[in-house]
């Protein structure tokens, strides 16, 4: 076990839309490289088991929880936060109908949130409740019951079916 | 008066949702200081043990590891922590918690070592290479094993593991009532232990400044003012030396308030190491070492007459504190609990008799809710109950006890403010349709299906609290809120407030007030909380207070600085202060609006302080410390109606109404998010979630895998009406909202649960309300043919 993963691995990624690169111990999880190297700390912890989703992240177009991610598996990948959702300071439909839903109340789920419901919106334009419920249930939220959360997921599956194309994150 | 508000009652989004939205919220995990180190506790294997030895050699080579540190490191040079609420009257005993264990461990959160190391990963490394020995000790978990004679003592100072017994009679003598009852119903409840599970776990950040003594502490905390007094007492440094800081957090629900060793911790190895240290709570940590909420058991007796009168409540409660005195712990199995047990009832005597038991456990502490929900879910459940015994429909059980006017002096010696709890009773069924769901029930139960709906009225004591009282119980301070509303010259405006919202939203309901008494736009306002630097010491955010009682200081404020800028006007208008009219923003001359000065052009001259009335000072801020008269009491009805699956047991809620009166409500979009999330809480604690430990000590729910907090799969939409009956003695009007759907949700579900198998012959059955022990009940009582045969 002694100084597994202790090695240092150098990984190359682009991290909304700018290449970064840097040594980091071969252990390093993604969630801690975001936060701690880059200090891109909109993306959060939330527990050690792969249960809370407070650490979702885009991921090659794909959410992934970035807690069960190494950073060096992500070499070469590129990846998409909070902080590179909304465009030349314009929010994101998701982050719009958050705002006027009421859709968060502590925050922090909400970066997971959002990112989980990016991903499940471009797959899934017109989702029915019972599909957004489906979609976050590995995005644990204890303080809004989830009722103003999935108002929030159809309010943007509509601004952006209104807009009439996928709306990409920002880089 | 009567004029159109702008921003009270709106449904305005939030001030704070911009930063948070685009993840540049600022929580204690994201602080980050240059030279910053971290810590990593060491937590036991066992529940209750000796400590032999323990050696840290080997984890003190590990390279990056600065120092490892043990009880016997701290035992001089910080105090234990001690319980904040003093019960009165309760034979409370000096339980002491050491913030670092050097004799004994008591349960399986206690911290037995800190590693202190230059990155988290080398810290946790370290950890794994201490020794320790120990000697287990006999241990015990459950309450009633804890006041056996014999059983395994944890503390000397509490002898048979009681830390207070609390009695309280309210009313006539309930054996008197109890000769007029017609039935006499008792039952033994067991209100599961909750894990609190706030999705950001605790965590604090110390920074020291040797060359002036000054500590700053960055805490996820609610009361960042308490947090100071406390942790200046057990470092023993000078109160204004220390900063605490709680910037963005992410969630309380009661579990945020205590002091833990954890902050402790960090605060004395930073002015000892030099060095900020830095320590994240991980979630095991946070489910064995954060406080738990409820866990009792109860032994209730009500007393009825055959219209189902109810006469008396007399209960028996052993109530599990865990392993020591958490920070407001005593108060909440007594005060918050007992006082609550004649509910919106005209009920004519309460006896209540508590005994705190000390256990091998996670300390318990408030959860939201804090007592109340124990309380109503004794009452709810007992209105069911005498119902059914009665052969009653259960809506009309309550419409013979509800209250009908306020205010109401209650049994317990509370004056309820105002409400119409009959009226908003009848206008839940009415939404809910409860008739109509009665119908389809026996419909539906011919073809086999079990349909149940449930009833939950309830009052809460909130508004926390008139200090006068809140001292007679011995809280340790009084429970009064603070707010400094500075005025700049640009007329911009910012509120330094006590109250520490962590998802509550008051940075705009707050606002909103500001902005409506001042005629100015919300944008011109902001709020700032949380630091114990820039606000007057504050008594935080929890029992439901921030509204009704830091709103209240907001709107105190605001009015002393309209009455300094009437007079201000009145020199600008060379007018007489008594013909200054001010409304829309504007000071104006009675009868003359062309002759007028804006809110901006006062404040303004406040600071030019040229043209000021000589007995006028200059500057333009006011500072207000709000003591309530009385509690608010919010109250309503929620109504549930769920479907049990016949076969996997399993409950679906179909319909969930929820009509609460909290008196004025200022935002209603954050008010009912309040309800949503208080009624879930309440819902996973009827369904889902209950705390286990094996009769060693280990907790077996001691994550998000094996204590089911729910998803957005498990709960259903939640509908959420507002009946407004304004507070008398608020100055808003306001009553709180924070907890009434926890408060209310919990019976409502276990009711209608109940409703669904009343048929069968089941009375009760102990939450969770999970498939297994729907079946187990129904198994045991030799129901399970019967249910496959129809069930009539
Ligand atoms: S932090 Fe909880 S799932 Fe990643
Ligand atoms: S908003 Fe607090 S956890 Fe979701």
């Amino acid at each position: 076990m002694e100084g597994e993963g202790l090695e240092v691995v150098e990984v190359s990624m682009k991290v909304n839309g700018k290449p970064v690169k840097a040594k980091v111990p071969a252990r390093m999880l993604l969630v801690h490289f975001l936060r701690d190297v880059l200090g891109l700390t909109g993306t959060h912890v939330g527990c050690d088991t792969s249960n809370c989703g407070a650490c979702t992240v885009i991921m090659n177009g794909k959410a992934v929880k970035s807690c069960t991610v190494f950073a060096f598996m992500a070499d070469g990948a590129e990846i998409l936060t909070i902080e590179g959702l909304a465009q030349n300071g314009k929010l994101h439909p998701i982050q719009e109908a958050f705002w006027e839903n009421h859709g968060l109340q502590c925050g922090f789920c909400t970066p997971g949130m959002i990112m989980t419901l990016y991903d499940f919106l471009n797959r899934n334009p017109e989702p029915t409740e019972e599909e957004v419920r489906r979609a976050i249930e590995g995005n644990l939220c204890r303080c809004t019951g989830y009722v103003n959360i999935v108002r929030s997921a159809l309010a943007a599956a509509e601004k952006m079916r209104a807009v009439g194309r996928w709306v990409k994150g920002g880089a | 008066m009567a004029r159109e508000r702008r921003y009270i009652g709106k449904r305005i989004k939030r001030k704070e949702d911009p930063r948070l939205i685009t993840g540049k919220g600022l929580y204690v995990d994201d602080i980050h200081l240059p030279g910053m180190v971290y810590a990593a506790f060491l937590r036991p294997p066992y529940a209750h043990a000796r400590i032999k030895s323990i050696d840290t050699s080997k984890a003190e080579k590990i390279p990056g590891v600065i120092g490892v540190f043990t009880g016997e490191y701290f035992k001089d040079k910080v105090a234990p922590l001690t319980t904040a609420w003093a019960l009165t009257n309760a034979d409370l005993k000096p339980v002491k918690w050491p913030v670092v264990a050097y004799d004994k461990v008591r349960f399986t959160g206690d911290i037995v070592a800190v590693v202190v190391a230059e990155d988290p990963y080398t810290a946790y490394d370290a950890l794994e290479a201490i020794e320790v020995e120990y000697e287990p000790l006999p241990v015990v978990v459950d309450v009633e094993e804890a006041v056996k004679p014999g059983a395994p003592q944890l503390h000397d100072e509490a002898p048979g593991n009681i830390a207070f017994k609390w009695t309280f009679r309210g009313g006539r003598d309930f054996d008197e009532v109890a000769k007029e009852a017609d039935i006499i119903v008792k039952k033994r409840f067991i209100n599961q232990r909750l894990i609190p599970s706030a999705m950001e776990t605790r965590a604090a950040v110390a920074s020291y400044n040797p060359a002036t003594g000054e500590l700053t502490v960055w805490v996820t905390s609610q009361n960042p003012h308490v947090h100071r007094l406390i942790m200046a007492s057990v470092l023993g440094i000078p109160e204004h030396k220390l900063r605490v800081i709680a910037p963005d957090v992410g969630g309380g629900f009661g579990s945020k308030i205590p002091v833990y060793p954890g902050e402790v911790i960090v605060a004395r190895l930073a002015m000892d190491l030099g060095r900020p240290v830095k320590w994240v709570e991980t979630r095991r940590e946070n489910f064995l070492g954060t406080i738990h909420g409820r866990d009792h058991v109860d032994y209730v007796e009500v007393a009825a007459k055959k219209n189902g009168e109810v006469l008396g409540v007399r209960v028996r409660t052993l109530a599990n504190l865990g392993a020591y005195i958490s920070t407001a712990a005593p108060g909440v199995p007594t005060i918050l609990f007992g006082l609550m047990l004649s509910g919106p009832y005209k009920i004519k005597s309460v006896d209540v008799e508590v005994k705190g038991v000390l256990t091998n456990t996670t300390p318990v502490d408030a959860y939201r809710g804090a007592g109340r929900p124990e309380a109503t879910y004794i009452l709810e459940r007992m209105m069911d109950i005498v119902a059914r015994r009665l052969g009653m429909d259960p809506a009309d059980v309550r419409r013979v006890n509800l209250i009908e006017k306020a205010p109401y002096t209650a049994v317990t010696g509370l004056t309820y403010d105002s409400g119409r709890y009959l009226e908003v009773f009848e206008k839940a069924l009415k939404i809910a349709e409860y008739y109509k769901w009665r119908e389809v029930q026996s419909e539906e139960r011919r073809k086999g299906r079990l349909i149940g709906i449930g009833i939950s009225s309830y009052i809460e004591m909130c508004g926390l609290a008139p200090s006068r009282i809140a001292r007679a119980t011995g809280f340790g301070l009084g429970l009064w809120e603070s707010v400094l509303v500075r005025v700049h010259p640009t007329g911009k405006v910012s509120v330094y407030t006590g109250s520490h919202p962590h998802g509550q939203g008051e940075e705009t309901s707050f606002a909103q007030i500001v902005a409506e008494e001042l005629g100015i736009p919300i944008e011109d306002v902001e709020i700032v909380h949380g630091d114990t630097a820039q606000t007057p010491f504050g008594m935080g955010t929890y029992g439901s207070r921030t509204t009704p009682v830091g709103g209240a200081a907001v709107y105190r404020a605001v009015a002393k600085i309209k009455e300094k800028a009437r007079k201000i006007a009145a020199a600008l208008l060379e007018a007489r202060e008594e013909d200054i009219e001010f409304s829309e923003g504007k000071f104006y001359v009675k009868g003359h609006p062309e002759k007028s000065v804006t809110f901006q052009d006062v404040a303004l001259a406040a600071y030019t302080a040229d043209k000021l009335p000589p007995d006028v000072e200059p500057g333009l801020e006011a500072i207000a410390f709000y003591d309530p008269e009385n509690f608010t009491f919010p109250y309503g009805t929620h109504i549930a109606v769920v479907e049990v699956d016949p076969e996997t047991f399993k409950v679906k809620i179909l319909r969930y109404v929820a009509v609460d009166d909290a008196g004025v409500i200022i935002n209603p979009l954050l008010a009912e998010g309040q309800v949503h999330g208080g009624v879930v809480q309440g819902i996973a604690q009827a369904l889902y979630e209950y705390a286990v430990y094996d009769e060693n000590g280990n907790l077996l729910t001691a994550g998000f895998n094996d204590y089911m907090i729910p998803t957005a799969l498990d709960v259903p939409n939640i509908e959420s009406y507002f009946e407004e009956t304004p507070a008398p003695h608020n100055p808003l009007g306001a009553k709180g909202i924070g907890e009434t759907g926890t408060i209310a949700a919990t019976p409502a579900v276990v009711n209608a649960v109940l409703d669904a198998l009343a048929h069968l012959g089941i009375e009760h059955i102990d939450m969770p309300l999970t498939p297994y022990r729907i079946w187990k009940a129904l198994k045991e009582a030799g129901l399970l043919e019967k249910l496959k045969a129809g069930g009539e």
